[in-house]
């Protein structure tokens, strides 16, 4: 027990007993908006950004989707068994529509 | 293992229930539920990728998405999970009070959202792009829908809470109880990270 309070007290933002402290929580909310605007000049900058843009705009999806995931959903903090569950729908989805969406010729077009 | 055990009991109290490895059967539940959840998803957007091109030249993703209108409905979603995630952590502490007041606001906040994208899907309609429109149009209206069904039964169930915090009938663990909300309310915001940048910000 000793040893887990000590490890919080090394993480400002994090909280005793569950998850981070309600400023921890704000701040991560703050740069999910500004991953949120720069999704968005990304979509009016298309033709600058050429190559870059599609690639660039998934990589801020996948960071605010794991954020809240493992931030505002607590998955960092709980039991591996929690993100097993979640992450076994989440991969047999990817896995299962990336193979139907292949199948119909979606990534040739 | 002993450990387990303790913390086992020490659940007990709380009035949940709790498997033998200590973790909560219906937070176990929940997050089977979330998982499962991405299938249905999952099929939805693939199936608006696959048809977003099967449109009339003049009604097409191109021409009727308002941008900055979408931004400020998203920056709205993703505002309601800060607010739910404090209610979740004012009822770590107990704060009833608090967390009733942060609870109300993310029902609020969800409700903003719904009523931009009723606004949304009338402009739409009145610009030509009804439901059977176009393949495009379809598979739209199905994906959309189906995330702002996922809000509305969302707000009612967090206003259902607040009342039932309010007149002390929540049964079992309350702080669980508000997270099991919670974990809902997040995934809802969390799909709707996706469907902005694949549907709005990718274009067709």
């Amino acid at each position: 027990m000793s040893t887990v309070t000590e490890q919080h007290d090394t993480h400002g933002d994090e909280h005793a007993d569950h998850g981070l402290t309600d400023l921890g929580y704000i701040k991560i909310a703050i740069f999910l908006a500004v991953v949120t605007a720069v999704e968005v000049v990304f979509s009016y900058t298309q033709d600058q950004l050429g190559a870059a843009f599609l690639p660039g705009l998934l990589i801020l999806m996948a960071v605010k989707f794991f954020m809240v995931l493992l931030y505002f959903m607590h998955l960092k903090f709980d039991s591996k068994l929690f993100s097993l569950m979640f992450y076994i729908g989440l991969v047999l989805a990817v896995g299962c529509y990336a193979v139907f969406l292949a199948t119909l010729h979606f990534f040739q077009s | 293992m002993a450990d387990t055990a303790v913390h086992a009991d020490e659940h007990v109290d709380h009035g949940g229930h709790y498997s033998s490895t200590g973790l909560s059967n219906n937070k176990l539940a929940m997050w089977m539920f979330l998982g499962s959840e991405c299938l249905l998803f999952g099929g939805l957007i693939s199936t608006y990728m696959l048809y977003r091109g099967r449109h009339s030249e003049n009604l097409g993703p191109d021409q009727v998405w308002d941008i900055p209108f979408t931004s400020a409905s998203s920056f709205v979603l993703l505002m309601s999970s800060l607010t739910m995630v404090l209610a979740v952590s004012s009822a770590v502490r107990d704060d009833d009070r608090n967390t009733k007041v942060w609870l109300s606001v993310t029902a609020l906040l969800g409700a903003l959202f719904v009523a931009g994208q009723v606004y949304e899907f009338t402009t739409f309609y009145r610009e030509g792009l009804g439901f059977t429109t176009s393949l495009f149009s379809s598979s739209f209206y199905t994906l959309t829908g189906f995330h702002g069904v996922h809000v509305s039964v969302g707000i009612i169930m967090l206003m259902s809470l607040v009342g039932m915090i309010s007149k002390n009938k929540v049964v079992g663990d309350k702080k669980e109880t508000v997270e099991l909300f919670g974990l809902y309310w997040h995934f809802v915001d969390v799909v709707w990270i996706l469907i902005f940048t694949l549907v709005y910000l990718i274009p067709a």
